[in-house]
């Protein structure tokens, strides 16, 4: 059976926050990848960005330093 | 066939362009509808548009640029979300019915006042005339950067200031210049630019847009499918989604995203320089011919006689390169022969010539009005540096030709 693993996931206001998340990972080498935004977050559709949960400091350090528009940080167990 | 009517539409187009809507339609999905490759490519091309519009004229950038189908789309949500009930709008004579018909159908409706104000018979505006329309209760500014019938400039930074100095917006119809006459956004002050992606920006058919200075809020034109916030009753209200809604035409926004690249490449000022050159060229070539009658240039004559003024400019910090002698003409040469219809004009450069220009009223009905052409109309030849010198010598002689036969 498949077993859930922590992930930090990163919400965004806009479709095009996301992009500018995923063009900053591309050029800064950011780890983690798009995801669509899970339903215990928000029931709603959306993209968020997921990283093993063990990333959180870099990532939170990296969306600070780069200047990356973001709605929440969150830590979610997931598949 | 030689084409002269790139202020319509650019034909000739770097030929990457069509190769990213190639691509586009062979491998895109919808843009922020999932997270799969297809969508992510189009999601990424589109932001990429974004921030390439956004660099290209000074803008705040990317999550400043809402997409539309073009000029016009964008103009009337710019007006339509800034003019309200008991506001007061001002315009010029010059603008393009893309501009004035969705003043007049406020207006009409009782919603809003416009003041349209006069252009002279050479196509120059009178500024302090511009700065008299305004009222108390002026709430909004739409002007044109460039004739789109006789490529007159004029003097966005200029506009800006006196708007500002009423407390209004200034929304700019940027149709015939971005690309070609360099924009910036943040040294001019301007609030509001709408562009299209067909002419000079080179991309396809059904794209354009609106990029919105920050503090400006501009209410939803149409609300519907985001992607986001799926269960809110409401619309987005933040940028640019705000003003979007539904798929947007992300193929399209891929050929445009190619065309984008190559202007920033080989430069606005290469672009212009190489336009202009060829139609001075024609200008000049035909303006020799009995019988031809030229129309605009007013706004040179105008900008060469108040030269002190540039030295205002960079005084408030606006560069020189924005307000340089060769920016005060796009690459549009507008003529009659005698008092020859120009439609019939227009239609036996096509039959006879194989030669492609726009005759008529040039959805400018006022500005035809002001030049005294709206009887006859006038031929409008536009030109792109894709044009050849050949090609305008050929224009030349054509036009001198019929203009024997007809005179």
């Amino acid at each position: 059976m498949r077993a859930k693993t922590p992930k930090v996931v990163v919400t965004f206001a806009s479709t095009s926050d996301a992009m500018a998340m995923e063009a900053a990972a591309c050029e800064h080498g950011l780890p983690g990848r798009i995801i669509p935004v899970p339903s215990e977050i928000d029931a709603g559709c959306g993209l968020a960005w997921c990283a093993d949960a063990v990333e959180r400091d870099d990532l939170t350090r990296a969306l600070e330093h780069l200047g990356l528009a973001h709605e929440g940080v969150f830590e979610v167990m997931m598949y | 066939m030689i084409y002269f009517d790139n202020a319509a539409t650019t034909m000739l187009k770097p030929p990457e362009v069509a190769e990213a809507v190639a691509r586009a339609i062979g491998s895109f999905g919808g843009v922020g509808r999932g997270v799969h490759e297809a969508s992510l490519d189009a999601g990424m091309t589109v932001f990429k548009a974004r921030q390439k519009v956004s660099d290209l004229i000074g803008g705040p950038g990317a999550k400043h640029v809402a997409f539309a189908y073009n000029a016009t789309e964008a103009l009337n949500i710019a007006i339509c979300g800034l003019l309200h009930a008991g506001d007061h709008a001002v315009t010029t004579a010059a603008s393009h019915n893309s501009v004035l018909r969705p003043l007049f159908r406020m207006e009409d409706a009782g919603t809003a006042e416009v003041s349209v104000v006069p252009i002279a018979p050479d196509g120059s505006l009178d500024y302090d005339a511009f700065d008299a329309a305004f009222r108390p209760n002026t709430r909004l500014a739409v002007v044109t950067h460039a004739s789109n019938l006789t490529g007159d400039v004029y003097d966005i930074a200029r506009l800006a200031r006196i708007a500002h100095d009423h407390g209004a917006v200034l929304v700019v119809d940027a149709a015939q210049t971005a690309g070609v006459i360099p924009i910036d956004m943040a040294a001019q002050s301007i609030d509001v630019v709408c562009f299209t992606g067909h002419k000079s920006l080179f991309g396809p058919q059904g794209t354009g847009g609106l990029v919105v200075a920050e503090g400006v809020d501009i209410a939803a034109f149409k609300v519907g499918g985001s992607g986001t916030h799926s269960y809110d009753r409401a619309h987005p209200t933040f940028m640019p989604e705000r003003l979007e809604a539904g798929t947007l035409n992300a193929h399209g926004i891929a050929g445009l995203l190619a065309g984008l690249t190559y202007i920033e490449r080989k430069s606005v000022d290469a672009i212009r320089s190489e336009t202009q050159a060829l139609a001075a060229r024609f200008e000049e070539g035909v303006g020799a011919v009995p019988g031809v009658k030229l129309y605009g240039g007013g706004e040179g004559k105008r900008a060469c006689s108040a030269a002190p003024r540039s030295n205002g400019d960079a005084g408030r910090g606006i560069p020189a390169s924005l307000g340089a002698a060769n920016l005060t003409r796009t690459g549009i040469v507008t003529l009659n022969i005698a008092d020859v219809d120009s439609s019939l004009v227009a239609d036996m450069l096509n039959a006879e010539f194989g030669i492609c220009t726009r005759a008529g009223a040039h959805c400018a009905p006022l500005m035809h009005e002001a030049l005294g052409t709206d009887g006859q109309g006038a031929v409008r030849f536009s030109f792109s540096h894709f044009n050849t010198a050949d090609e305008v010598d050929a224009g030349i002689e054509a036009v001198a030709m019929l203009a024997k036969e007809l005179v």
